[in-house]
């Protein structure tokens, strides 16, 4: 009987379940698109989205994925803005998922979900709210663009910076947003994505 | 000092809690007692202070629900507790268990199950959780050489119940008041009443 102590560490007594959760304050979800990995946040079952982020792909190491985030650093990223009572929800995604796929499908060229920016400092808010306004889908714009709509003209880099932080990848579209060259500068989920994104916009029209 | 998000810790300790929870539960209570344990969790996280030692906490959490279970019962008078356990297959029987995978140890299970429940809870912490006697002692109210003498009264108890033959161990009771604080730990000799002869 010299493995009691082990038996006690290692078998089960009964068949055990994981636990259950009513609506959290924040749920997420992981979704997997032609354009990357997207880890999805939203207010309860129903609020407001409040995050779309690129998340390293372990599996295909598509793109610069060095500065991906994992779902953990991702989540704890959140928590920092949102408290910690973060649970994993699939089932509050099933609608967000079908517009980005058929966004991606070039089937839709807009989002009805609510978007909050409550993971975005104030000037990321000013800069991704008019980009939502001012670059519809198919359109293109420059940072410089960007910065002279935001009564700011020379804070080009600004924008570059508050684009890079957008929290609401793909549903708030800075990938529209290109060097005044017309050159693909960074994008949170690679340039591969950035260029896949405007490629998709560009055949529709 | 920020809380990690709560789904991390779901991730990495349901399974402990769902253990302990089944350890120490009433027959057929272990699901509700893990899952209430979990929504008090839920309900207390924000205004914890400190993430130093989230697991101890949560396994901390989960003993008070399942006392709390057991308190819940006593207080009310229920004909099924009269029943024997159905959680818990006969020693006999691992092979038919539907459920039962390499992990499933029915016989050691309902063992721990009859253990008187100080020694269940010391047992349980010690082992089923891994907690170190110190942290076993905090979660008992009680000092970690109290929690040494549980630990191996219960480790002795579940040793003679498990043991192939029952008879071979039948009884030299002069030895028995093992029960007694002051006894030493290894006391060969507490059997307990039904391995008497």
């Amino acid at each position: 009987m010299t493995d009691l102590t082990a038996r006690l560490r290692s078998t089960l007594p009964a068949a055990v379940v994981p636990p259950t959760f009513p609506t959290p304050e924040i749920g997420y979800a992981v979704h997997d698109t032609s354009v990357g990995r997207l880890l999805l946040a939203r207010r309860g079952d129903d609020g407001p989205v409040i995050a779309s982020l690129y998340l390293h792909e372990a599996a295909t190491g598509q793109g610069a994925a060095d500065g991906h985030d994992t779902e953990e650093t991702a989540l704890t990223r959140i928590a920092r803005t949102t408290g910690p009572r973060i649970l994993r929800r699939a089932a509050a995604f099933d609608k967000v998922r079908r517009e980005l796929d058929s966004y991606l499908a070039g089937a839709r060229h807009d989002f009805t979900v609510p978007l909050e920016l409550s993971l975005a400092t104030a000037y990321q808010r000013v800069v991704l709210q008019t980009l939502g306004r001012r670059v519809p889908y198919g359109a293109r714009a420059s940072y410089g663009e960007l910065a002279a709509w935001t009564d700011r003209p020379k804070a080009a880099r600004a924008v570059g910076t508050a684009l890079g932080a957008n929290p609401l990848c793909i549903l708030l579209p800075c990938h529209r947003v290109v060097g005044a060259s017309g050159a693909l500068t960074g994008y949170a989920g690679g340039l591969a994505a950035k260029q896949a994104l405007l490629a998709l916009e560009s055949r529709a029209s | 000092m920020t809380l990690p998000p709560f789904q991390l810790l779901v991730d990495a300790h349901w399974h402990d809690v769902a253990r302990l929870a089944a350890a120490l539960a009433p027959p057929g209570e272990a699901q509700d007692v893990s899952q209430q344990a979990w929504t008090q969790a839920y309900a207390a996280y924000p205004r914890l202070r400190g993430a130093d030692n989230l697991r101890s906490w949560l396994l901390t959490i989960t003993h008070r629900a399942a006392m709390d279970a057991h308190r819940a019962r006593a207080r009310r008078p229920d004909p099924v507790t009269e029943l024997p356990e159905p959680a818990l297959a006969p020693a006999t029987s691992a092979a038919a268990d539907v459920s039962a995978s390499a992990e499933s140890d029915p016989a050691l299970w309902a063992a721990v199950a009859a253990l008187p429940v100080r020694q269940r809870e010391a047992v349980a912490l010690r082992y089923v959780c891994d907690l170190d006697h110190a942290t076993v002692a905090a979660v008992l109210t009680t000092t970690p050489g109290a929690t040494r003498r549980l630990v191996s009264d219960g480790l002795a108890t579940l040793r003679r119940a498990l043991a192939p033959t029952s008879t071979d161990l039948a009884p030299s009771t002069a030895h028995s008041p093992a029960h007694s604080p002051d006894s030493p730990a290894d006391s060969p000799a507490d059997s307990p009443a039904e391995d008497r002869s």
